[in-house]
């Protein structure tokens, strides 16, 4: 067991951590990260970032905060939200800054476009808001946040990942790691901890996100007594590419680019008349099922085409290259001659570890921070996103709450009082049991499996329909995935690279983060933004206006608490586009 | 489906004396990644089979590997490309930690070298700095690198001298030194001019046909040495 003491420890390596780790320079710093800090999926970002800079038309931080609170159906907390609209033009002048190399005007200036939501004076139409570098924004983003953090000569722990939070006398001090190459556990000590290790799409079976996405520090978060917010809000993007759920960027229908049905027809005018192929994302996906639904599928099966054709060659090379080219690889198309065959993907969780406006994690309804502990970025709920994100805000959000979780650090670190000696058991005792007791089973189910059933269910019950009935049966279900978890059986018994037994400490997360979205789902018997349910079919104010809190309970129950939502400038509306 | 043979060169150190092939015959669909391939023998035949992946869609960089020969992301080949016989092997050049895993601290530690970070002490402006379409895009290729080592893996310079700062870490120091905003490349080029630098490369063009970004490396790799020469003629 190595122990290692540091000002401030940050696990994960994506644009929220690397963004933290930048304020933190100078201070003994410490980037902990399951893959090498550029695998992250930020880097999978594809169309822009939204900021008013004005480049292309007349923009304000005003539209850009309605936007996001109308995007996410009024739950969105209003004061986190302004910080991070208000913050955004500086926060993309700093990229620039740093050499992030944007697309360009004619005059030389920050290039912008459409984006779904994005609208300007309170929603007469698209404004072109999304600053670009072709439709590999995220890769440069990740990529200059990287740069400077070697400029900076950061500390960073690559391979290591996160299995448990050290909290102790109500406070976080720091985390326990799994070194992958040596299979060694490591303690990490600091005053300051942050958790931005992204999201966990990897529990739906058609997703967008990366393998990496399973959420085992959430998990841990969870299993350590704290809550998860939002839970029931998960994101389908409406263009994956068909049975692959790879991402076609929400840049494709900013440049021009819209659906059809089966028939042939420009179905969204019909449901979004002013924003039409633009409307959020949440409306795309359940339209697509709409349509599907009364039979106007494409060949009667459950997608719908992607039209590029009318876009051009140039428009393709120049501003969507990234997207042609996995149209190509992945489906044998020419996008500039093919319709291209899209169905929903899961994509993003709009909940996750309540914080405030500072990163700082809270624990109950009445907003009191757990002093240590902080969370930016996918797997925090700050909330800016609140019942569905619009496209571009992940960008923005992790950079603005990365930025304002590494002052807030700092700032901590620097006034905190000497840190008091180890007290009590060695702290990796439940991760090293869990850890023995998976490697010595040598009988027993395999975790693939497991995680095929869940994945399956997750994607038939859990998705952009619900109701009480299926969620009740997907409970059911996750209970007997969960028995059978129990007694896994992995192959490799080694110290060196064990990924098999990484898989399986994966499921364990996987299986809890289900466990927790499908209770919120029932829990909520509302639909507003992301969250569906066919059973209540229209957003009830008077009830839900409000985040939900889940708890893991003894004896694998659940309890919930409420946090009202900050409402400061823009009252909730009838949500049309 | 139909049925494809996967070749893969396994070393797992804490078993195998020395590297060796195993054969696996695995189901695949039409639009199957070799990816796709590769997991099915992890999660149903050998667990103890290991690869880095994460993104599953090319962007990431995890997972270059050799397929049938050449360098390539597991990812972005699909298998009905390679034909019945897929051959595996980690990369080369690298020291090898089990399967395909492949010691990357190397070659991070040569894209370190080359500086690669915008070095401009300027004050900055209000806004943004300007830049135009044309100076944008005189170094837009070189920003397309997702450091996924298949080019500087592909070298045989770099497989003959592993001191070579190798093709990725010149593609990301020609990112910087043709950016107009960068202030940097005397610094950046002295590096690259030193005996393990730049005219190390022999233009094999490995490193172009490797890149999974399609990103023209051995072109950028000349125009670093002629910067070079430039600065030295100057």
């Amino acid at each position: 067991m190595t122990e290692h003491v540091f000002d401030a420890v940050i696990v994960g390596a994506g644009g929220a951590g690397l963004r933290a780790a930048i304020e933190l320079a100078g201070l003994r710093v410490a980037v902990i990260s399951k893959l090498y800090p550029t695998r992250s999926h930020t880097g999978a970002a594809q169309g822009g970032i939204a900021a008013p800079l004005g480049n292309m038309e007349e923009d304000s931080w005003e539209w850009y905060l309605f936007d996001t609170v109308k995007g996410g159906d009024y739950l969105v907390d209003q004061d986190a939200a302004e910080a991070m609209c208000r913050e955004s033009v500086e926060i993309v002048y700093e990229l620039e800054h740093w050499g992030l190399p944007f697309d360009r005007t004619p005059d030389g200036l920050i290039a912008q476009r459409r984006f779904g939501g994005h609208t300007r004076n309170f929603g007469e139409g698209p404004v072109r808001r999304a600053c670009h570098s072709a439709d590999r924004t995220g890769h440069m983003i990740l990529q200059t946040l990287f740069q400077q953090c070697i400029k900076h000569n950061l500390t960073f722990f690559n391979e290591y990942q996160v299995l448990d939070l050290l909290i102790e006398d109500g406070a976080c001090s720091g985390v326990i790691a799994y070194h992958i190459d040596s299979g060694e556990l490591h303690t990490f000590r600091a005053p300051a901890v942050l958790l931005a290790v992204g999201g966990f799409g990897r529990i739906f079976k058609i997703t967008s996100n990366a393998h990496a996405l399973t959420g085992e520090a959430l998990a841990a978060a969870w299993r350590r007594g704290l809550p998860l917010m939002d839970m029931e809000f998960f994101q389908f993007h409406p263009t994956g590419i068909y049975r692959l759920g790879v991402l076609l960027s929400e840049a494709a229908r900013g440049e021009g680019a819209v659906f059809l049905n089966g028939r042939g027809e420009r179905f969204m005018e019909r449901y979004s008349p002013t924003l039409k192929d633009l409307a959020p994302r949440d409306i795309c996906s359940r339209c697509i099922y709409l349509e599907i639904r009364e039979g106007r599928g494409v060949e009667g099966k459950d997608f719908v085409h992607l039209d590029f054709r009318h876009l051009g060659r140039d428009v393709l090379d120049h501003k969507l290259p990234d997207v042609t080219e996995f149209v190509r690889v992945y489906q044998g198309l020419d996008a500039a001659t093919d319709l291209v065959p899209v169905q929903p993907t899961a994509h993003y969780a709009m909940g996750g570890i309540p914080t405030n406006a500072d990163a700082q994690v809270i624990t109950d309804g009445r907003s009191l921070p757990l002093p240590g502990l902080y969370a930016a970025g996918e797997c925090a709920c700050v909330s800016v996103h609140g019942a569905n994100r619009l496209g571009t805000n992940s960008l923005m959000d992790i950079l603005v709450f990365g930025r304002r979780a590494g002052r807030h650090m700092a700032k901590s670190v620097r006034g905190a009082a000497p840190r008091p000696g180890r007290r009590g058991p060695p702290p990796d005792t439940d991760v090293k049991t869990l850890i023995e007791h998976t490697l010595s089973r040598t009988a027993g189910e395999s975790v693939a499996r497991i995680r095929d059933a869940l994945q399956q269910l997750m994607t038939d019950k859990v998705g952009v329909f619900r109701t009480a009935a299926g969620l009740c049966d997907a409970q059911v279900a996750l209970g007997g995935l969960k028995e059978r978890y129990a007694s896994i059986k992995i192959d490799d018994h080694g110290r060196c690279f064990n990924t098999d037994l990484l898989e399986a400490l994966e499921l364990g997360a996987m299986l809890d983060l289900s466990e927790a979205t499908i209770a919120s789902c029932l829990h909520r018997t509302e639909s507003r933004g992301g969250h569906y349910r066919e059973d209540f079919p229209k957003r009830d104010d008077a009830s839900w206006l409000k985040h939900t809190m889940i708890y893991r309970a003894a004896g694998g129950r659940h309890t919930f608490q409420h946090r009202p939502v900050v409402i400061t400038r823009f009252q909730p509306q009838e949500r049309t586009y | 489906m139909g049925q494809v043979r996967f070749r893969i060169k396994r070393f797992n150190p804490e078993r195998d004396p020395r590297p060796h092939w195993e054969t696996y015959d695995v189901p695949v669909e039409p639009g199957d990644r070799v990816l796709d391939g590769l997991h099915y023998i992890k999660w149903y035949v050998d667990g103890t089979f290991s690869l880095r992946r994460s993104c599953a869609h090319g962007v990431c960089g995890s997972d270059a590997m050799l397929i049938n020969g050449r360098n390539q992301l597991a990812c972005k080949v699909l298998i009905k490309d390679v034909g019945r016989q897929v051959a595996i092997e980690p990369l080369r050049g690298l020291r090898v930690i089990k399967d395909l895993i492949v010691d990357m601290e190397p070659f991070f530690e040569q894209y370190r070298s080359v500086l690669p970070y915008l070095i401009n002490d300027d004050p900055a402006p209000d806004r943004e700095r300007h830049q135009s379409p044309e100076d944008r895009a005189r170094y837009d290729d070189t920003t397309k690198c997702i450091l996924c080592a298949a080019c500087t893996t592909s070298c045989p310079i770099y497989w003959a001298n592993g001191e070579y700062v190798g093709p990725a870490a010149i593609v990301n120091a020609h990112r910087f030194v043709f950016d107009n905003r960068d202030r940097g490349a005397g610094e950046r080029l002295a590096i690259l001019a030193q005996r393990s630098g730049v005219f190390r490369c022999k233009t094999t063009f490995n490193c172009t046909d490797a890149c999974p970004r399609g990103i023209e490396v051995t072109r950028a790799i000349q125009e670093v040495k002629q910067a070079v020469l430039r600065r030295r003629d100057a």
